[in-house]
């Protein structure tokens, strides 16, 4: 006797099974959440840690509520979210159009390869002081550090995704009488795409990374203010605040980021 | 009067620690309708004569006339199609179909709906909003064929367009591209390595030797082959008679590199 196969029998079960796999990996992400929190708040109530230190989850919150009904938080956000906005656009946009440049002229490329090795391999933030100097102590010098720190990383990593698009696509371009410019709008730039996608990910980090530094340097506002701000007066319920809200905004942003690549990569 | 003239064409490729010899004094003539194969053994520079004609590169000397006007990258005349179908992975097939259209400024309502019949014709009607990673290989490679005749090409390079294909894909698609250019009376230039290929597509083989790329031989196939389709050619008694033929010359090629 043959067996037979019952399909949506068997295929019910499938789902079945991927469903509860997706409820466990939920359940302990939710678990490792609450325990880090509760345990947090434990150690620091039975004075494992030192409260004045590592603060306690509840003292954050409460002076979260505090600082929310005096508004005196959103300030601070909105203007490092912005600077961060700012710098992550400036330093995405401007290295794809430097790796556009030297995709185009084969000749700078050669010209500027060792110095981009230069710069990217020199820590960006040492530049602080100078920047500071250079551009006054506001938030242009803060901005300049943000597009500083990913415009290097992002010419380098398009600039060699540029050159490595299959030939073939140009040639076939080419045979159709195609300018310069429109294999690179055809063939270059949209083969790119999963690559820029990439560096966004990683320049909304970096960005981060630049804002808060340029902000410890010379400030009077923003996220990375209230850490050094915290830090000077011992207060470091406000510095731990601070850095929640950091990883709260920057969170957003990554997901804002894998909005825009499921656009652009709908048809990859 | 020649529809293509092939004069005295060397080409060199130079890098920094040698210069290599691809191509030595090659002149062939082609007519206006014919069909010709160029074969002969891998690194004999068939691609880049073809290259040449399509004026991609600039030959080191000689000259190559198409249709009584030297040739440069601007001229919209000729066709070409690689060894892969090389469709836009990000572009509908519609989108594909259309590039060359694009790219000349000739993309118009008449142009549109002619390459739409042409793919039509081809047998893939319904596929136009689809993507190419939804086709199969020989689908693709046909999807390849309407993008290169929409521009109404008067020449054809072909460059291996089959070779990536399995046999009996490859049988089909030898019978449709035969058809379809001889209906539109193309002239058609094929690079491949396969002879059987080239015996039941064209009127002419040239058989090329390497090292330097030069022209060996020219084979004609008779005319009682040429009659026939390409699938009734590979059944026929003289195409096995020519194929043994190039066979033993190519072999004799080969065993002097």
């Amino acid at each position: 006797m043959k067996e037979k196969i019952n399909v949506p029998l068997l295929h019910q079960q499938y789902r079945n099974q991927l469903r509860k796999e997706k409820r466990w990996v939920l359940f302990f992400q939710i678990l490792i959440f609450l325990a880090f929190f509760l345990f947090w708040q434990v150690a620091s109530h039975f004075k494992w840690i030192d409260p004045l230190i590592f603060s306690s989850p509840i003292t954050i919150w409460n002076l979260f509520l505090d600082k929310v009904s005096d508004g005196s938080l959103f300030p601070h956000i909105w203007t490092t979210v912005f600077e961060t906005f700012l710098g992550f656009i400036i330093g995405t946009l401007g290295g794809t159009i430097f790796a556009a440049i030297l995709w185009w002229s084969n000749t700078l490329s050669k010209i500027f390869g060792p110095y981009l090795v230069i710069l990217n391999a020199m820590p960006k933030v040492a530049l602080g002081p100078i920047l500071i100097v250079a551009l006054g102590p506001n938030m242009t010098s803060i901005v300049a550090m943000g597009v500083l720190v990913t415009i290097i990383i992002t010419t380098i990593v398009i600039y060699s995704s540029f050159r490595e698009v299959d030939p073939n696509y140009v040639k076939v371009l080419q045979s159709f009488g195609a300018t310069k410019f429109q294999c690179f709008k055809e063939a270059i730039l949209p083969s790119s795409f999963p690559t820029i996608i990439s560096t966004l990910k990683v320049n909304v980090g970096l960005s981060w990374v630049g804002v808060i530094v340029g902000e410890y340097l010379v400030s009077k506002q923003g996220l990375g203010y209230l850490i050094i701000y915290g830090f000077q007066v011992f207060n470091f319920t406000l510095v731990l605040l601070s850095l929640l809200v950091i990883a709260v905004f920057a969170t957003i942003m990554y997901k804002l980021v894998e909005v825009i690549e499921q656009k652009l990569l709908k048809n990859g | 009067m020649n529809f293509l003239t092939i004069q005295d064409v060397s080409h060199v490729y130079f890098s920094k620690q040698t210069s290599t010899t691809a191509l030595h004094d090659i002149s062939l003539t082609v007519n206006e309708g014919e069909f010709i194969s160029i074969i002969g053994p891998s690194g004999c520079g068939k691609t880049t004569l073809l290259s040449i004609i399509a004026g991609l590169i600039k030959p080191t000397v000689g000259t190559v006339i198409l249709d009584n006007e030297p040739i440069h990258m601007k001229n919209k005349k000729t066709g070409y199609m690689l060894q892969q179908d090389y469709l836009f992975p990000w572009k509908t097939i519609e989108e594909n179909i259309f590039l060359g259209l694009k790219l000349t400024n000739q993309l118009t309502n008449k142009t549109k709906i002619k390459t739409l019949s042409l793919l039509k014709k081809i047998g893939l009607s319904n596929v136009k909003d689809q993507y190419p990673s939804q086709l199969s290989g020989g689908m693709r490679q046909r999807v390849a064929l309407v993008r290169t005749l929409a521009t109404d090409p008067k020449l054809l390079l072909l460059d291996e367009p089959f070779s990536a294909l399995d046999y009996q894909t490859k049988l089909t698609l030898e019978e449709l591209v035969y058809l379809t250019l001889k209906q539109f009376h193309k002239t058609a230039v094929l690079v491949t390595h396969d002879i059987g290929e080239a015996i039941a597509m064209s009127d002419r083989i040239y058989l090329l030797s390497k090292g330097p790329g030069k022209v060996a031989q020219v084979f004609t196939v008779p005319k009682e082959l040429r009659q026939l389709s390409p699938l009734e050619i590979r059944n026929s008694e003289q195409y096995n008679e020519l194929f043994t033929i190039i066979w033993k010359e190519l072999e004799s090629l080969e065993g002097k590199n």
